[in-house]
């Protein structure tokens, strides 16, 4: 089997599955007084201290979450609910048009329910948000600015330090979904100058459902969930013990192996683009060249197919590949992110995204190139 | 062979293509979604492709452990399904939308796509027998769906696995529960798929709007009643007819014909409903010669008539041994020689 999808998840850390089984052989509360719960916390706080050694950030400044989805909603309505309390012309919200669905999702419902309006930042060809733009759209009625720090379908990174500073000259809260870059890029909270960071643990080995909300300490952000305020009160509930263990453990060691990870997939990436364009010169590579993407992915438009047909056609070779665009029920649409790159919707359709990691090895990019052609050749004979 | 197995999410395509599996095939199951926009949850025995649905058909496959996917139809079944079901009611047409789905989506689309993607043929969960290119009632004939299926046509029936026809309903769902399949219990789904709360005559004013007229008495050829819009009525039917003047033998009045050009409903006694002769259109033949008796079938899970088959120029005329009540220009007459399928055609008038 050729697992091509590590954007989608990551296989855990060895060290990281040691982290959790060695917590959950314990018990406790947290937040219990006694020595048990005690011994809990200490294995959170802790976790926490190392999350925000490795990120760049004060233990304070690390609320523990169930994951990007929930990181992404706190830190989009958490922020927008709270600078609307302050000053109630702030109701809009800059999002980039290439935001994955957690944060699309959560503005739009602001935008549905609590009389929010929404800028979408437009992208160029290549995905990518320009200072320009965000100067443009800034102005005294924003509630928040939220762009991801690389994107999850084409690996674009974006001018994170550059729009922060741009947002913070009108004052303006910053929240970044960085739930790609950790282990794949350098990242620094306190250097990003962002003010709301999210991640997750298991696009960089610790396991799912276990992420955190990186937020500087004089950011405003109204909780969610509530019932208790264990975290920071901005987050109540029991924290998955077990879960931030192995969150912290897997972030240690993604961030200290971060450089040699990042030459070793860039260079398998490269290799990987180069022969599908071999094998397939019509193939057109989605997203940005060098330092500006991802080094683990890849993404490309095969004219005349479906992406659809391709995954399948794929999968049935032992190629576990994406199209980048999941929906509730499991149909794919042509990607947003495309569309909002310019592409038109028959070249959105046609996409396909191979994303590597820790495991990944030159037998994987093997596979797929032996099976690419065959594959490509089966899917033109699809009638749309 | 290498099979695709359209999985609605219910218990007779779980089972199929569990049989699928178990006679030695390479099984993929797809759902197919058709709804532009599912409900979350399935409501009581209506719809077919709520998100619920489309979650039990990947229980199934789970269970089975084949790959599994969601392909995304619902344009097509709204172009060539949901559409022509307006148009031919706007028509003053009876269709049938299961049989429609069947001619262009499931057996065309989507047997199509899966030819095109290197699959041998498509496996579904109908009720009824097929093999070496034969097609025949399901054992369980409260089940049957060869009506249903009748309107394929050779090269379709080629690419079509049925692997549910030697069993019964309660078979199948036995079937479903000694293999661990959740779906075992699920209740049958009926009516029209795409009609949520199962308001056909709301549907269609809807999207057809209120086109009032006339109801008119065959007999004495009095406006006896006024109606809404003409595409709300159905051959036969008797239920909502809401007439003013009482009939002069004061016995029940029944839809004789619906004419939507001139907005005209037409009733009559029971006895004028009785036909003897069904002209029909759009002939596809099973057989290279049909037999000059056969049996037909004018409506899904419908009576049985003998009758004999004449050419004529833009198709059949079926004359009746026996008089057929209620027929309605759009469904399809389907000929049977004793339980096989030997052709079917539209109906075009009844007389």
């Amino acid at each position: 089997m050729a697992y091509l999808d590590h954007a989608a998840s990551t296989p855990m850390l060895p060290e990281a599955v040691a982290a959790v089984t060695a917590a959950m052989a314990a018990s406790g509360n947290p937040s219990s007084l006694h020595t048990t719960g005690r011994r809990a916390r200490r294995v959170v706080e802790e976790s926490r201290e190392a999350l925000a050694q490795a990120l760049g950030a004060r233990p304070s400044e690390v609320v523990f979450t169930g994951g990007g989805t929930e990181s992404d909603n706190l830190a989009v309505k958490g922020m927008y609910f709270a600078r609307r309390a302050a000053d109630p012309r702030r109701t809009r919200v800059l999002a980039s048009a290439v935001e994955h669905h957690a944060v699309l999702d959560a503005v739009e419902w602001l935008v549905a329910h609590e009389g929010a309006t929404v800028t979408w930042l437009p992208v160029d060809d290549v995905g990518r948000v320009h200072a320009e733009v965000l100067a443009d759209a800034l102005a005294d009625d924003v509630a928040l600015v939220t762009v991801m720090w690389a994107n999850n379908e084409v690996g674009t990174v974006q001018p994170v330090r550059a729009l922060a500073d741009l947002a913070h000259e009108y004052d303006v809260p910053f929240h970044t979904d960085a739930v790609q870059a950790v282990g794949q890029l350098p990242l620094d909270f306190a250097a990003s100058g962002v003010d709301a960071m999210t991640v997750t643990g298991h696009k960089f080995g610790g396991p799912l459902g276990a992420g955190a909300l990186l937020m500087g300490r004089d950011v405003q952000c109204t909780p969610l969930l509530h019932g208790g305020g264990q975290e920071r009160d901005v987050r109540s509930g029991t924290v998955d013990v077990p879960g931030v263990a192995g969150l912290a453990c897997a972030a240690t060691i993604a961030v200290e192996r971060q450089p040699a990870h990042a030459a070793r997939l860039s260079a398998l990436r490269d290799d990987l683009v180069a022969r599908v364009q071999q094998v397939l010169p019509d193939a057109v590579l989605n997203g940005d060249t060098g330092a500006g993407r991802l080094p683990g992915n890849a993404h490309f438009s095969f004219p005349g197919c479906e992406g659809d047909s391709l995954l399948l056609l794929l999968d049935a070779r032992g190629v576990e590949v994406s199209t980048g665009s999941a929906c509730s029920a499991g149909v794919a649409r042509p990607s947003h992110v495309l569309l909002a790159m310019g592409a038109a919707e028959e070249r959105a359709r046609a996409s396909l995204r191979f994303s590597l990691g820790h495991t990944s090895t030159s037998s994987d990019v093997d596979a797929l190139v032996e099976a690419l052609p065959g594959v490509v050749e089966r899917a033109r004979l699809v009638r749309r | 062979m290498k099979l695709l197995a359209a999985m609605s999410g219910g218990v007779d395509s779980a089972v199929a293509a569990a049989l699928a599996v178990e006679a030695g095939h390479d099984v993929t199951g797809v759902h197919l979604a058709l709804s532009e926009a599912p409900a979350t949850l399935r409501t009581g025995s209506r719809g077919c492709c709520s998100r619920e649905d489309a979650r039990d058909a990947a229980r199934s496959a789970d269970v089975l452990d084949i790959p599994f996917y969601v392909w995304d139809l619902a344009a097509r079944f709204k172009a060539d399904v949901v559409d022509d079901f307006v148009s031919e009611y706007a028509a003053g047409r009876t269709p049938n939308p299961c049989l429609r789905c069947n001619e262009k989506i499931k057996f065309s689309a989507v047997l199509d796509r899966a030819l095109a993607l290197g699959f041998d043929a498509v496996v579904t969960g109908h009720h009824a027998r097929l093999a070496d290119g034969v097609l025949r009632r399901s054992v369980d004939l409260d089940k049957d769906q060869s009506y249903v299926l009748a309107v394929l046509t050779q090269e379709q029936l080629a690419g079509t696995v049925l692997p549910l026809g030697e069993l019964t309903k309660a078979e199948v769902r036995a079937a479903a529960a000694a293999r661990g399949l959740g779906v075992a219990d699920k209740p049958d789904s009926h009516d029209v798929c795409f009609i949520a709360d199962g308001d056909t005559a709301g549907f269609l004013r809807k999207r057809l709007g209120a086109q009032p007229g006339p109801v008119v008495d065959a007999l004495t050829g009095a406006v006896v009643g006024t109606h809404d819009g003409a595409y709300g009525y159905t051959v036969g039917q008797r239920r909502g007819l809401a007439l003013s003047v009482p009939a002069a033998d004061g016995k029940p009045r029944y839809v004789l014909s619906v004419s939507p050009v001139d907005r005209t409903v037409t009733v009559g006694p029971a006895a004028a409903l009785d036909v003897r002769t069904v002209r029909a259109t759009a002939p596809v033949r099973l057989v290279d010669d049909l037999p000059g008796r056969c049996d037909v079938q004018l409506r899904a899970h419908g009576a049985v008539h003998a009758c004999s088959v004449h050419d004529e120029a833009d198709g059949w005329r079926l004359e009746l041994a026996s008089p057929a009540r209620g027929i309605a220009a759009g469904q399809a007459a389907v000929l049977y020689d004793g339980d096989r399928v030997v052709a079917s055609a539209t109906v075009s008038a009844a007389v």
